[in-house]
C-alpha cells in the first residue's frame, strides 16, 4: 500500500485523556498499520460543535474552523484534513463550503483571521476518516490486510447523525449507509443488515441538556441492537459512542431496562483484525468492555 | 421584488432574512411538514419548523423568539436532507435560537440555551472544550446544594469514566490549551464585532 499522508484535526474530544481518548489510541495504531501518517493540525481549536450557535454566531463559529483550515495550509502543506469526530468534520467540512461560496464571508473571515496572524485560502479538502479507508485505501484492500478476522461476532452498525447528514459519505444513502456494515464485513465480522436504528439520533448535546427528552433515544439505538441479536454496537462518531455507552445505566433507571452492551469505534475493529492487541485498539478504555473483541484480540 | 408582492413581505420576514443565518430560505417552506415528523425530538416542540416558518411569514415576532422550539434541535440534520425544498432547517433552527438569545428575548432556563452558552464560553477560555469544567458547570447551575444532588446522581458516569480514562480529573487545574490563545480571542471577538455590525446587534 503507498504511503498516505494526511492532515489531522483530532478535536477535543478525541484528545489524549477525554472522552474519546481511546477513539485517538486506536485511530493511531489503525493508520500504523495501514500505512497512513497523520500530522497533527499544529495548535488546533474546539470547532465548537452542534451547541456553540447559541452564543457563537455564523462568522465566529466559521472563524474557528477557518482557523485549524489556515494552519493545516500553513503547516501540512498540500495534505487533505481529516478528522475523526463526526462534529469536527461537518463543521470543517460547512465552513469550507461557506467561505468558498461567499465572497462576503471569505472577506469577514479572513479580516477575523489577521488578528491571530492568519489566512485562509481554500486549499485544503475537508474529510472523514472513513473517507480516508473507503475512498483511498478501498474495501478490497482493506480486506487483504486482516490477519485475526472478528468471526463469530456480531455488530450492529450504528452510524447515527453527522458522518450521514447533511454531507453523507459520497454515493451511500441517507436512510440507509452501508459502509460501516460494509467496513465491518471487510474485518471478518458479521454485520447486522437489518439494524433498523443505525441512523437514529443518540440526542447529541441534550443527552447533557434535557436528558428526559433524549435517553428515549439512546433506548431505541441499544433496545434495536439487542432485538438484533448484537453483541456489541460499532459507530464512526465520538458523542454517539460515548452517549450510547454512558447512559446505558442512567437509561436502565428511567426505563427498567438491564441494557449493557459495548459501544466500540471502526478503528477499534480494524486494529484488532490487523492483529493488534488489545491496548493498542484502546479497548481498555470502555465503561462497558468489549469482552468479544478482547478475546479476539492478539 | 414587485410593489405587489412586497407589500406582502412583513417586516419580520425581512428581519430574519437580514440577521438569522440562512433566513432568506424561510420563504421558500412549502409547508408539507417533511420536518416535524423527522425530528427525534418532534413531539417535544411547540412548533415544528414548518410552523414556525409560517408564523415568520405571518409576522409572529414575539411567539417566535420567545418558543422553546427551536433549542430543542439535537442537530441530527434529518430535517435537511429530507426537505423537498432543501431548506437548510437546522441552520435556521439554530440561526433563530441565536439571535433570539443574543436580543435576550429567549426563555431564561431554557437548559439547552444555558447549555449553550456554558460551552462557548468553556472553548473561548483555552481554545479547547474542558469536558469537566463543563460537565460541573452544567450540575452547577442552578446552585451549590443542586449541583452536589446533580453531581451525586451523575457519580456512576462520572467515575466510569476517570476509570476508562476517558475524564481527567486534572482538568480542573491544568486544561487542555492551545498556545495562541491570545490571537484565539482577538480573532473570535473580532468575528463577533463584524457580525454584530452586519446584523445589527450590540
Amino acid at each position: 500500500m503507498a504511503k498516505k499522508e494526511y492532515s489531522f484535526y483530532p478535536g477535543c474530544s478525541s484528545q489524549a485523556k477525554a472522552s474519546g481518548a481511546n477513539y485517538l489510541v486506536s485511530t493511531q495504531s489503525m493508520c500504523n498499520k495501514l500505512g497512513i501518517t497523520l500530522n497533527e493540525i499544529p495548535d488546533w481549536n474546539c470547532c465548537s460543535a452542534s451547541i456553540g450557535y447559541g452564543e457563537g454566531g455564523e462568522l465566529p463559529r466559521l472563524a474557528l474552523s477557518a482557523r485549524n483550515l489556515a494552519l493545516s495550509e500553513e503547516h501540512n502543506k498540500g495534505q487533505d484534513v481529516v478528522a475523526t469526530c463526526a462534529a469536527c468534520w461537518l463543521a470543517t467540512r460547512e465552513t469550507k463550503e461557506r467561505l468558498d461560496g461567499s465572497a462576503q464571508l471569505l472577506a469577514e473571515a479572513n479580516e477575523a483571521l489577521k488578528e491571530a496572524g492568519l489566512q485562509y485560502q481554500g486549499q485544503a479538502e475537508a474529510r472523514h476518516m472513513v473517507e480516508v479507508l473507503i475512498e483511498d485505501i478501498g474495501y478490497e484492500d482493506l480486506q487483504k490486510g486482516v490477519v485475526n478476522p472478528l468471526e463469530g461476532i456480531k455488530f450492529a452498525g450504528y452510524v447515527g447523525c453527522q458522518t450521514n447528514r447533511p454531507f453523507g459519505i459520497d454515493g451511500e444513502s441517507f436512510e440507509n449507509p452501508l459502509y460501516l456494515d460494509r467496513l465491518v464485513e471487510s474485518m471478518g465480522g458479521e454485520a447486522i443488515a437489518r439494524y433498523e436504528q443505525k441512523v437514529t439520533c443518540c440526542g447529541g448535546a441534550l443527552a447533557f441538556s434535557e436528558p428526559e427528552k433524549s435517553q428515549k433515544q439512546i433506548k431505541d439505538i441499544v433496545e434495536s441492537a439487542y432485538d438484533h441479536g448484537a453483541d456489541m454496537i460499532v459507530t464512526p462518531c465520538p458523542l454517539c459512542q460515548a452517549n450510547v455507552e454512558i447512559y446505558q445505566g442512567e437509561v436502565n433507571k428511567r426505563y427498567g431496562t438491564k441494557f449493557n452492551i459495548p459501544v466500540t469505534y471502526y478503528s477499534q475493529l480494524i486494529t484488532v483484525a490487523y492483529g493488534g492487541s488489545a491496548k493498542e485498539a484502546g479497548l481498555n478504555g470502555h465503561v462497558i468492555p468489549p469482552s468479544k473483541l478482547e478475546a479476539a484480540a492478539k | 421584488m414587485t410593489e405587489m408582492t412586497a407589500k406582502y413581505r412583513n417586516s419580520f420576514l425581512k428581519e430574519v432574512e437580514e440577521r438569522v443565518e440562512e433566513g432568506h430560505w424561510v420563504k421558500m417552506c412549502m409547508q408539507c411538514g417533511v420536518c416535524a415528523g423527522s425530528c427525534p425530538l418532534g413531539p417535544h416542540w411547540a412548533h415544528p419548523p414548518q410552523e414556525i416558518f409560517m408564523m415568520i411569514r405571518a409576522g409572529k415576532r414575539e411567539e417566535v423568539l420567545t418558543s422553546d422550539s427551536m433549542w430543542m434541535c439535537t442537530s441530527c440534520y434529518n430535517c435537511v436532507v429530507r426537505c423537498p425544498r432543501k431548506l437548510p432547517i437546522t441552520h435556521i433552527m439554530h440561526g433563530l435560537a441565536n439571535l433570539a438569545h443574543r436580543l435576550g428575548v429567549a426563555p431564561k432556563n431554557q437548559p439547552t440555551r444555558q447549555f449553550a452558552k456554558m460551552f462557548w464560553d468553556n472553548l473561548g477560555k483555552t481554545g479547547r472544550v474542558n469536558e469537566l469544567r463543563l460537565s460541573l458547570s452544567l450540575y452547577f447551575k442552578d446552585g451549590f446544594g443542586q449541583g452536589i444532588k446533580n453531581a451525586m446522581a451523575m457519580k456512576d458516569v462520572g467515575l466510569g469514566l476517570v476509570k476508562a480514562k476517558r475524564l481527567n480529573p486534572m482538568e480542573i487545574v491544568a486544561p487542555h490549551s492551545i498556545k495562541d490563545k491570545s490571537g484565539f480571542q482577538a480573532m473570535l471577538k473580532k468575528a463577533r464585532e463584524i457580525e454584530d455590525r452586519r446584523k445589527r446587534l450590540s
